[in-house]
């Protein structure tokens, strides 16, 4: 059984069960310990404390503060424009690292530095920006509105902020990926007579698919709490544009502590159960292409 | 909870020990996020007054922000000394949690609000859709920009303005809501807060008419330029009370007692009754109110006691959740 165990271990070979036991890497136990202590600082303690306020509330008043109407609306359309938001990026995201990666032109170091700009960007000032390029008397919603399209203050400025804040998750986890990935596989698959698609369906995109995922995963996760770039474009009109980030801002002006964290933690256990089968996901995909899971 | 009351504890006072060095005793004021230009002169003249007569030195430092959010932070910890509010549900919640004491407001004179505002209506220069009073703002081809009474005090006050412009005027309760209920449908856009109202309205050019503070008329002549809008003066409004409050878990540690009294009550002298009338502001001094009547003019005001009890009990009916202002979106 245990020879067994270690045989699989790369480090084990042949060497002594008793010395096997022992880690080639020092300090497990420290680094261990510090990293649940750091867990446990930044992420756990706050979050149980969450946990604890909603404790307060009976049953009844947490079904009531969690599952009215205006809330249940504000569910589906942060989780949807997130979800939408996070799929563009994917398609977009993909297509922008593959050129960073794959070709060479002038500007190109600009252009890579340009994609971590959501990142550094203050996010309310990234609604303002957006706001006032689609409103109607934008740069932009100034040619699109005579034409009924409407892009500020309704669900789609959501959705166009949402995409602007989490361009960047994509691209960078995509890029390391397809830089690793061999070229030699590509040329050979292409010497066995593989067309263009073929070689990218069935040699580039597994490679890149679980980094893929991970950058869909984050965008997603981001966009789901983001509050700063939303308010200024969203409208805020309850049951059509109102995101629950704005419900539990306005939880808190009535002062009702309780409600507000309850709502957040209803969103952070859906954010954690989608992100568990998006991991899960990943690592199904990753062993079905021949990887270590 | 507990553990992050700590922790910002512990900043608050490193804060203050750092700060105590360099002087002698310094006076932290949370306040409302719109009236960052008027406290900056108001200090300069307390200071002054205060070394006058007492012969002391002293500084003043200024925390703005959301209104509520600032009475979230006070209560957490947030070591100020006294906070001077837009909303009185928001000092009234620092009572409830013993911050503030419990009869703040008796402690000063009208009501612990030495000033106090009131909703006006914002429309484009000319008027072109000749905007006059409340009733104007359901006609069906108007658009109102308001405050979301959800996150913001503003809001609240535009709501309940409209409701008692109803009452006032001899409608019944069924009939204010129906009101507001109409004039709520002609919202295109809730804004956040006061400012971002007034961006929507006047940068992003959406809507007819802006309801907002009279104050913020002031501030948007300054900023905007004159003559991008006119103000008008409804026959109805309400009046909305900028109280203040010593916060007593404070001054008890620091020994600032003396010092934030004189410096709230200074707010009623007549210079500091003038500075406020300047940045459009309703003095609560008569005689100072009539010398800038060209400003303030005069309207009927009604209190938020005369149809609504008090702003606590508004809340409770109309904004918290489930509430009759859920109620214009929630029912069909």
């Amino acid at each position: 059984m245990t020879s067994a165990i270690l045989s699989t271990s790369p480090l084990a070979g042949n060497s002594q069960p008793k010395r096997a036991t022992r880690r080639v890497l020092p300090g497990f136990k420290l680094t261990l310990g510090y990293t649940l202590f750091y867990l446990s600082l930044i992420v756990l303690i706050p979050l149980s404390a969450l946990l604890f306020k909603t404790f307060t509330l009976t049953w009844v008043e947490f079904w009531a503060a969690v599952a009215s109407p205006r809330v249940l609306a504000s569910y589906r359309l942060t989780f949807g424009a997130s979800f939408v938001a996070a799929l563009v990026n994917v398609f977009f995201g993909l297509l922008l690292a593959w050129v960073l990666v794959r070709y060479n032109f002038p500007g190109k170091k600009i252009i890579d530095a340009l994609v971590d700009l959501p990142f550094a960007l203050p996010t309310a000032v990234a609604g303002i920006s957006l706001t006032a390029l689609l409103a109607g008397n934008g740069w932009i919603g100034q040619y699109l509105e005579p034409h009924g399209i409407q892009l500020a203050f309704n669900r789609n400025g959501i959705v166009i902020a949402l995409i602007f804040i989490g361009l960047p998750f994509v691209v960078r986890t995509v890029q390391p990926v397809l830089e690793d990935a061999e070229k030699e596989l590509e040329e050979a698959a292409t010497c066995l007579g593989a067309s263009r698609w073929q070689t990218f369906r069935y040699v580039i995109f597994p490679s890149i698919a679980p980094a893929l995922l991970t950058g869909f995963a984050m965008a997603f996760a981001r966009a789901i709490g983001e509050y700063g770039s939303v308010i200024f474009i969203a409208g805020n009109m309850p049951m059509i544009s109102e995101i629950t980030p704005l419900i539990i801002i306005g939880k808190l002006e009535q002062y009702d502590y309780a409600g507000a964290t309850a709502v957040a933690t209803v969103m952070l256990g859906i954010s954690f159960v989608l992100l568990l089968v998006i991991n899960a996901l990943q690592s199904w995909q990753r062993r079905r292409s021949g990887g270590k899971s | 909870m507990k553990f992050m009351q700590k922790v910002t504890l512990a900043l608050a006072s490193l804060a203050l020990t750092a700060t105590q060095f360099a002087a002698a005793q310094t006076l932290l004021n949370a306040s409302y996020d719109v009236s960052r230009e008027f406290y900056k002169e108001y200090n300069a003249a307390f200071v002054a007054h205060y070394k006058k007569t007492t012969g002391k030195d002293v500084k003043v430092d200024q925390a703005h922000g959301g209104s509520s959010a600032q009475a979230r932070a006070v209560n957490d910890g947030l070591n100020a000394d006294v906070v001077t509010m837009n909303t009185t549900t928001d000092v009234e919640f620092l009572a409830k949690n013993g911050v503030v004491a419990a009869d703040w407001a008796t402690r000063f004179p009208n009501h612990a609000s030495p000033t106090t505002s009131t909703m006006l209506f914002l429309v484009r220069n000319g008027n072109p859709k000749g905007i006059k009073d409340w009733s104007d703002l359901i006609k069906p081809d108007v658009k109102v920009i308001v405050v979301n009474p959800k996150t913001g005090g503003n809001g609240r006050m535009a709501y309940l303005a409209a409701w008692g412009y109803v009452r006032k005027t001899g409608g019944t309760d069924a009939q204010a809501a129906e009101f507001v209920s109409k004039l709520f449908k002609n919202v295109p856009v809730l804004a956040k807060g006061g400012r971002d109202a007034t961006t929507i309205f006047l940068q992003r050019n959406i809507g007819d008419v802006l309801i907002t503070f009279e104050s913020e008329v002031v501030s948007v002549d300054r900023e905007f330029g004159a003559g991008k809008v006119d103000a008008i003066h409804p026959s109805v409004s309400i009046i909305a009370e900028n109280p203040v409050a010593v916060v007593e878990r404070t001054v008890a540690k620091k020994g600032t007692g003396e010092l934030a009294r004189a410096y709230l009550n200074y707010l009623y002298s007549d210079e500091a009754q003038e500075i406020a009338a300047k940045h459009g502001i309703r003095p609560s001094n008569q005689k100072v109110l009539a010398k800038y009547a060209s400003t303030f003019k005069p309207l009927q005001l009604f209190p938020v006691s005369e149809y609504f009890g008090s702003l606590s009990e508004a809340q409770k009916v109309h904004f918290n959740d489930g509430g009759q202002f859920d109620k214009i979106y929630t029912v069909k």
